[in-house]
């Protein structure tokens, strides 16, 4: 595109560097992304059928859309696809807004000891979503949690793992895990904004409020959109705090989210079905990208 | 309701900033609402560090913000004489899974993306969406397919197993793309060429030297990913030898009430990997910022 040197003059031992280059990594990549792709494609057309009765040797035959039409079937599929949507809704526009304030903070004139902060809220993001959860886990735990004694202690009662908390006691681990990276990628992008633009506005007499509706954020828009996709994936894709989960709360079944649901089935020697929910949670979770991606990109031009 | 108590300090700093500019209080609000958050960020992991100090009694019967019998020295020693010494290959094998993983996964993105960026070819637009596509291919959605792929080779429960898919980081091409669409400039190359240099020494001694802050970004980022890839390690692996430490511990985890004793060593566990972690990380943060604004700016 922009950037690039023409080997036009072609002296032709050039004309082959560049694939020289790229064949270290299209090969891995080919390999354990694209090919696992196709592979799962495969597996969720197929059954597995078994020839001659219960002791008959099994084989795999083609089964066109039959998985998909078992999942699509199945109470859990409806169930744990509307779960991670509610859980996006609520979950994503807390942390990105969480997010987004923080880093507005940092990038302000009045904050002190940004620094510090900075480093603080990056904290979390260092710790292994399963150490996180582990950690949250034994803090929501009735028998050991502080938390719960704290709030019991003030009157309230809170079952912290129970049907009705534990997803938004998730909820708090997500937005607790990721709500500094998500900053620093804000904060990263609003170093960008001119520092003229911002001092002739201040100039104007815009307070800092201000400058950040009006300036900062419109600028920042691309950064924005960027965390607004990687939260949509990842909530979507929801996996590691449910299944910790799993060992203190009953609420948390096996089919709680489609990726644990997708665990359990594979767990359970149903690779094919699973492999179906797979795919069909890759499309759902695409279609939603690519519409949030649209809409936020509609309303900016 | 319980959400709204836990993240307090999470909508602390909107009104805050609201109120600020009515009040005038600026600073002092903000510092607030932002040491509020910090608490909030912080508590965790001080509660950790407070439980890691505590014998298993305790840990039941003391409250949990406060520190009992000082027991951190016999934890640790127990944490490291359990199962003869699993703990300690644990934090060695995700080192070698995330350290070499990442490093290798680096190498390869700089170079792919060294080619994207300075030479045009023939499929070079295709072979960038390809990558762009992968990008957004959660590491989740592989994990499974990967393990049935290796069942047929019988490689699973292998360290190569867990190991050779996490070289591959198509979000490490697309930042090194940017870096060095960015950061080598055309004439440096144009003059080594003249001077009769050929392209891979180009790339080794000029593109790499140019693009190694920005390298030092991607390497923290698969690092990460890797450090964090839960599933993949749990379908490959039954051999407790080669588990990473996150999946040593979720097991320790898993099993706490049969064997209530093993709640101390997931404590202190945990405790000890992340600790060396968050330091390397903190005092790398610079490169995460140059890399992340190089990204923003550049895309």
């Amino acid at each position: 595109m922009t950037s690039t040197t023409a080997p036009a003059r072609g002296r032709p031992r050039r004309t082959l560097a560049p694939y020289a280059f790229l064949a270290p990594f299209l090969i891995p990549f080919v390999l354990f992304t694209l090919l696992p792709v196709g592979y799962a494609l495969w597996q969720s057309l197929h059954k597995t059928a078994r020839t001659g009765g219960t002791f008959g040797r099994t084989r795999t035959v083609f089964a066109g859309l039959e998985q998909y039409g078992r999942v699509l079937g199945e109470d859990y599929f409806g169930e744990s696809l509307l779960r991670v949507l509610g859980f996006a809704l609520v979950q994503i526009p807390v942390m990105l807004l969480l997010a987004l304030v923080l880093a507005l903070l940092l990038d302000s004139a009045v904050a002190r000891a940004k620094k510090f902060f900075r480093l603080v809220y990056f904290v979390p993001y260092g710790i292994p979503g399963v150490v996180a959860a582990l950690m949250w886990a034994f803090l929501y735990d009735p028998r050991l949690s502080p938390v719960v004694d704290l709030l019991r202690s003030a009157g309230v009662h809170a079952d912290l793992t129970g049907p009705d908390a534990i997803l938004w006691s998730i909820a708090n681990v997500v937005t607790w895990t990721y709500t500094g990276y998500n900053m620093l990628i804000i904060y990263a992008a609003l170093q960008a904004v001119p520092a003229d633009i911002t001092e002739a506005a201040r100039m104007d007499g815009a307070g800092g409020w201000t400058i950040a509706l009006r300036i900062k954020i419109p600028v920042i828009r691309p950064a924005l959109v960027l965390t607004g996709v990687f939260s949509i994936i990842g909530s979507f894709q929801l996996f590691t705090e449910p299944q910790v989960f799993r060992s203190i709360s009953t609420s948390v079944t096996s089919t709680y989210t489609p990726n644990v649901a997708a665990y359990s089935l594979a767990s359970g020697d149903s690779y094919n079905e699973a492999a179906a929910l797979s795919v069909v949670l890759a499309v759902v979770t695409f279609v939603l990208s690519f519409a949030f991606l649209r809409f936020t990109t509609r309303r900016q031009g | 309701m319980s959400l709204l108590t836990l993240t307090e300090g999470a909508h602390h700093p909107t009104t805050a900033a609201r109120r600020r500019r009515s009040a005038g209080l600026g600073p002092a609000v903000a510092v607030t609402s932002m040491a509020a958050v910090a608490c909030y960020m912080l508590l965790p992991v001080y509660w950790l560090f407070v439980a890691s100090t505590k014998s298993q009694s305790d840990l039941v019967t003391t409250p949990g913000f406060l520190t009992a019998e000082w027991h951190f020295g016999d934890n640790l020693a127990s944490l490291f004489a359990q199962q003869d010494g699993v703990y300690a290959r644990w934090l060695l094998n995700s080192l070698l899974y995330a350290g070499a993983g990442a490093g290798l996964a680096t190498l390869l993105a700089a170079a792919a993306g060294y080619a994207l960026a300075k030479y045009a070819f023939r499929g070079r637009e295709a072979v960038f969406s390809v990558v762009l596509g992968g990008v957004l291919v959660p590491a989740t959605a592989l994990a499974l397919p990967l393990f049935l792929m290796f069942a047929e080779l019988d490689a699973t429960n292998t360290f190569w197993s867990v190991f050779l898919p996490s070289v591959v980081s198509p979000f490490g091409v697309y930042l090194s793309r940017i870096f060095a669409a960015a950061s080598v400039p055309d004439e440096v190359m144009e003059a080594a060429r003249v001077d009769g240099a050929s392209e891979f020494r180009i790339f080794r001694t000029l593109a790499l030297r140019f693009m190694a802050p920005a390298l030092v970004t991607v390497f923290l980022f698969q690092f990460v990913v890797i450090w964090n890839n839960f599933l993949l390690p749990l379908v490959m692996l039954q051999d407790e030898r080669l588990y990473p430490v996150t999946l040593g511990l979720f097991t320790w985890q898993s099993q706490t009430s049969r064997l209530p004793e093993l709640q101390t060593l997931t404590i202190v566990g945990a405790l000890v990997s992340v600790v060396p972690i968050v330091l390397a990380f903190l005092l790398l943060q610079r490169y995460w910022r140059a890399g992340l604004a190089a990204g923003a700016v550049k895309s």
